[in-house]
């Protein structure tokens, strides 16, 4: 198939448009989460999607997207206050709440899929679909349902932003400015559940929390400012998704779900090697460069106490003393000293050994380093 | 009469859910009061990476080879999660929902990949088949014993041997690492083989329950006990105790509704839990509740006997000690004063005298308890 008549296929553009939704409503929503270390509600509630997406349909009778929506979003509103509820009325702890709610709900969920298939109702093909995403099975119809979800979504991040920054960043100061802190965390909290609702179809519920989690820590790598971040979140969201449900629809029978987490983790471990400042790569290479140039302060230092000891600004050190005086070889990093032209190099008899002398400039330096240390220790 | 049990489906697969517990609530019981439970949904999810590779590279299907392969997977989860969040570049929970998620994907992909070779499909890998566990049967000696109840056995032994053994160590390190840590207790290596043998039960119980269900059995059961009890080893017990009666009761519903019989027995942990929550001794929500309520009565009927004292004696007694005083000093509502007086009277701390409320020597007591702690 070339690349014209793949985007001109009705089923890709579907499955185009769905995950680039998708991606947008996740990275941007979950950026909120993982900023206030919410991560694993998000797969908590996307597990806990499930019973609602059954209740949904036995509602609707079909494999109708609004009334499964619906339903996981109740579920999921449903599993956030129970979680709530554990974590400040019991001895619980959050992680055990989160986890309690999630494979309880799932279960719940499993056994409302094999009743629904006990039924034998003829449009139940497809419930299992949720569980792992399968692009390709998107209509025009929920691209609609995702669209308004996704518009909605976009409203209450622009309309609620100053808020919403605050509440994740300072939410002390939010509540003595007055804002509704507790009204503004529900509504962060339902937006997980908007942002897992929009990727049923596509990522399925249980891979649904990579898609919240992932985008927004690949994008934390790389700016400072939420500004930067929701947005840049929301393009590597649109960036996975689309490339996983492309994927997808080419071959046979791949779940769309994973194909998109492993892409949106590819992404997140570029950034998290690669991203300047933050970038683990970056880190190596500043501390190696800070490393060098403490040992060649240190050098320089120890060849003017040396000159200045035996009275000679020409004292002449060798390799070998110099080399135990820092327990380690010094010899790479005199070279390149020696290319600053701060120290030089002579051949001394009787063994001919290898003897280092400052030079004029190696004296300045030296002395520089040595009057900001006795400055730093004033 | 053994060969009869072993025989009937029903029997078979209460035995291998109860042990899915049993074996489960063991390790589960640490990850809980460590509160790390949350390792063990990840865990629970990436063996299915190890279980996929250990068959397509060794075509083991079980056995401890398998076993073991697929465990190490679970330790490279935590492994992989503790080097993110040692990087401190993401957060503890971001590095947990970045670790698994991506194992699993890779899992689950392999599976689609080479679906023919493998003997699970993704169905199975969720939600696992606890029903058909009885058609999979190795013979010892002359019983047809199912596979699963013979390695859920093994874990459940394993588990029950490792905790029995250390039992004190882990107690040590779960509430006091510290200290477990000055004592040379090694906490971190007990931790890790608790996450290897967490790993091993959830591989063993995969073909019976799969990823997600399993992680019901390792959490659910051991915060259920935990909400019903302060002692270590009582908790422990409890969890078998429950892991048995979800078997049962779960088994029973599933049949009568014909659903998911794993699903059914996580969904009847559930119902435990919500049940301690709610009407536990002690921890649930209306013994807390009862608890206030007696705590509100004896500080009003200790407010009385003070307010009492304070003006016994006094030349405005009759205006202090009469019932609409307590209503406008007290700020009480008239029911709430009447009650106050009516238990005040009942446990025989006041008497009435016409208008007047008099204290007794008992009620006079109370409040000099109160008013002078120090005195002899």
């Amino acid at each position: 198939m070339s690349a014209y008549a793949l985007l001109t296929d009705y089923t890709v553009q579907n499955v185009i448009l769905g995950a680039l939704m998708l991606g947008l409503v996740s990275g941007m929503l979950g950026s909120f989460a993982v900023l206030r270390k919410q991560s694993l509600l998000g797969d908590a509630l996307s597990h806990a999607a499930l019973p609602g997406i059954c209740l949904g349909f036995l509602v609707a009778g079909a494999r109708e997207l609004g009334a499964i929506m619906l339903g996981a979003l109740f579920a999921g509103a449903a599993a956030a206050l129970l979680v709530l509820a554990l974590t400040r009325y019991s001895r619980l702890k959050t992680d055990a709440a989160l986890g309690i709610v999630l494979s309880t709900f799932f279960a719940l969920g499993v056994v409302l899929l094999t009743y629904i298939q006990g039924t034998n109702n003829a449009a139940q093909g497809g419930l299992d679909a949720f569980l792992f995403g399968q692009a390709a099975a998107t209509l025009r119809s929920d691209l609609v349902i995702m669209a308004g979800v996704t518009l909605l979504s976009l409203l209450l991040v622009i309309g609620l932003w100053k808020e919403f920054k605050l509440v994740c960043f300072d939410p002390g100061f939010a509540r003595a400015l007055g804002m509704p802190v507790l009204a503004l965390e529900v509504t962060l909290t339902v937006m997980i559940a908007l942002a897992v609702v929009v990727g049923l179809q596509i990522v399925g519920v249980v891979l649904m929390a990579a898609m919240v989690i992932a985008p927004a820590v690949a994008a934390r790598q790389w700016c400072r400012r939420l500004e930067t971040m929701v947005p840049l979140a929301a393009l590597f969201g649109i960036v996975s998704g689309v490339s996983g449900a492309l994927i997808s629809t080419l071959g046979r029978g791949l779940a769309t779900g994973p194909l998109i987490v492993i892409s949106v983790s590819l992404i997140v471990i570029a950034s998290l090697l690669f991203a300047p400042r933050r970038g683990l790569l970056w880190a190596l290479v500043q501390r190696s460069r800070q490393r060098r140039r403490l040992r060649h302060q240190q050098l320089l230092t120890t060849l003017y106490r040396l000159a200045e000891r035996h009275g000679d600004r020409d004292f002449q050190s060798e390799q070998g003393l110099l080399d135990s005086y820092h327990r380690t070889r010094t010899r790479a990093a005199l070279s390149r000293l020696e290319k600053r032209g701060f120290v030089e190099s002579r051949r001394q008899p009787p063994q001919n050994a290898l003897h280092w002398t400052l030079t004029g400039a190696g004296h300045d330096e030296a002395a520089r380093i040595l009057d900001s240390f006795n400055a730093r220790g004033d | 009469m053994l060969m009869t049990l072993f025989n009937d489906p029903a029997v078979m697969i209460v035995a291998v859910g109860a042990l899915v517990g049993i074996a489960a609530t063991f390790v589960g019981t640490f990850l809980v009061l460590r509160g790390t439970s949350m390792l063990a949904d990840a865990i629970g999810h990436s063996i299915v990476f190890g279980i996929v590779v250990v068959w397509l590279v060794a075509h083991q299907q079980s056995g401890p080879l398998q076993v073991l392969g697929a465990a190490l997977t679970g330790l490279l989860t935590v492994f992989l999660t503790e080097l993110l969040v040692s990087s401190r570049r993401v957060k503890q929970d971001a590095a947990i929902g970045l670790v698994f998620p991506l194992l699993f994907s890779i899992g689950v992909l392999l599976l689609n990949l080479y679906a023919g070779n493998v003997h699970i499909d993704t169905h199975t890998v969720l939600l696992g088949e606890i029903g058909f566990v009885w058609l999979d049967t190795v013979d010892v000696g002359g019983y047809p014993v199912p596979q699963s109840l013979l390695s859920m056995a093994a874990m459940a032994t394993i588990n029950a041997l490792f905790v029995g053994v250390f039992f004190k160590e882990l107690k040590l390190a779960t509430f006091d690492a510290a200290l477990a840590k000055a004592l040379g207790f090694a906490p971190g290596l007990l931790f890790y083989t608790l996450l290897l043998l967490t790993s091993a039960t959830a591989v063993a119980a995969f073909d019976a329950v799969g990823a997600v269900l399993f992680v019901a059995f390792v959490i659910v059961i051991p915060s259920t006990a935990y909400l019903l009890t302060d002692r270590l080893g009582l908790m422990l017990l409890l969890g078998v105790g429950i892991s048995l009666a979800s078997s049962v009761l779960g088994y029973a519903f599933a049949v009568m509704l014909d659903v998911s019989i794993g699903g059914m027995m996580a969904v009847v942990t559930g119902g435990f839990l919500l049940t301690a929550f709610l009407a536990g001794p002690r921890y649930g929500l209306v013994a807390q509740a009862a608890a206030r309520r007696r705590q509100r009565r004896l500080n009003e009927s200790r407010t009385l006997t003070v307010h009492l004292y304070n003006h016994e004696g006094e030349p405005n007694q009759g205006e202090e000690n009469v019932a609409r005083a307590l209503r406008e000093h007290l700020l009480w509502s008239h029911e709430h004063a009447r009650h106050a007086i009516v238990r005040g009277l009942d446990l025989g701390h006041i008497v009435r005298d016409g208008e007047l409320l008099r204290l007794t020597p008992q009620g006079r007591e109370i409040a000099r308890e109160i008013l002078e702690p120090t005195r002899r």
